[in-house]
């Protein structure tokens, strides 16, 4: 029962599901203004990622995706502890994080 | 309709919900809890497919620390209100536009690419246990594994270094 799981659902399902799991992580990028909103649009799309290499691990029946999928949340881990004291700073100078605020840098 | 596939797609509707939910909701802390909820759901998937390890660390990296993280970085910032102004409506219907065209065309790729993948069969080997995959993990993937590490501690540094108040400035 548990060997042949992707017998019964099919890879196609999970490629669907990660794929529009992706869309709504784009969605949020262009959509939100709030640049704490933006990261979670970030960590949605990792995980989409993350989901499509466990299922495909599954379906070729190797280690090694789940492997890269290890790496993949050490990565986001650095990313999000980062990111976030980067947020924090630019909240300390500006006093929102609003994204279209951010113009300092326009030539 | 067998009981897997019962709770596989109970499962997606309720990741695709959730994660919609976190992008739609005003308040940040809504937000937030709408994305833990999202987490959870993907480590279902991971137990569905018998990938305990990334099932366990789904659990504890991302719906424990990283969300913990940020939830504490939202009350910092006292952003508990929704007062949020929206983008103007030409950049929400481009985003709605591109959220609809790029799903579109992903999803008639990997309609048609379906032929190429080929059948699945299983030779019931074991291939995912935690045993397995710390051997691989620590023969193949040892360069890797310690270069992780050294990232993590360089992010620890960066964070710190990056929040710090500077004294000389006021």
């Amino acid at each position: 029962m548990i060997e042949n799981i992707l017998n019964i659902i099919g890879i196609e399902n999970y490629i669907f599901l990660t794929v529009l799991l992706f869309c709504i992580g784009v969605f949020g990028v262009l959509y939100r203004r709030n640049a704490i909103i933006v990261f979670m649009s970030i960590e949605i799309m990792l995980n989409a990622v993350n989901l499509l290499f466990v299922a495909f691990s599954t379906y070729h029946q190797d280690a090694e995706g789940q492997v890269f999928v290890f790496f993949s949340m050490a990565v986001a881990a650095a990313e999000v502890a980062v990111g976030l004291a980067i947020l924090v700073s630019v909240f300390r100078n500006l006093g929102s994080i609003d994204i279209d605020n951010l113009k300092n840098l326009k030539g | 309709m067998s009981p897997v596939l019962i709770t596989f797609y109970f499962l997606a509707a309720f990741t695709l919900a959730t994660a919609f939910l976190t992008i739609y909701s005003k308040n940040p802390i809504h937000s937030a809890i709408y994305l833990v909820l999202c987490m959870v759901s993907i480590m279902g998937h991971y137990l569905l497919l018998n990938a305990q390890f990334v099932a366990i660390v789904q659990l504890i990296v991302y719906a424990g620390a990283i969300m913990v993280l940020m939830l504490f970085t939202i009350m910092l910032m006292n952003l508990n209100k929704e007062d949020e102004v929206h983008k103007p409506r030409i950049t929400r219907l481009g985003a709605i536009v591109v959220f609809i065209l790029m799903s579109m065309v992903l999803i008639t790729i990997f309609i048609n690419s379906k032929t190429i993948m080929g059948e699945y069969d299983s030779t019931g080997e074991d291939f995912q246990s935690i045993k397995v995959l710390g051997k691989v993990l620590l023969n193949e993937y040892m360069v890797p594994f310690e270069f992780a590490s050294i990232l993590l501690l360089v992010a620890m540094i960066g964070t710190v270094l990056l929040t710090k108040k500077e004294k000389d400035q006021k």
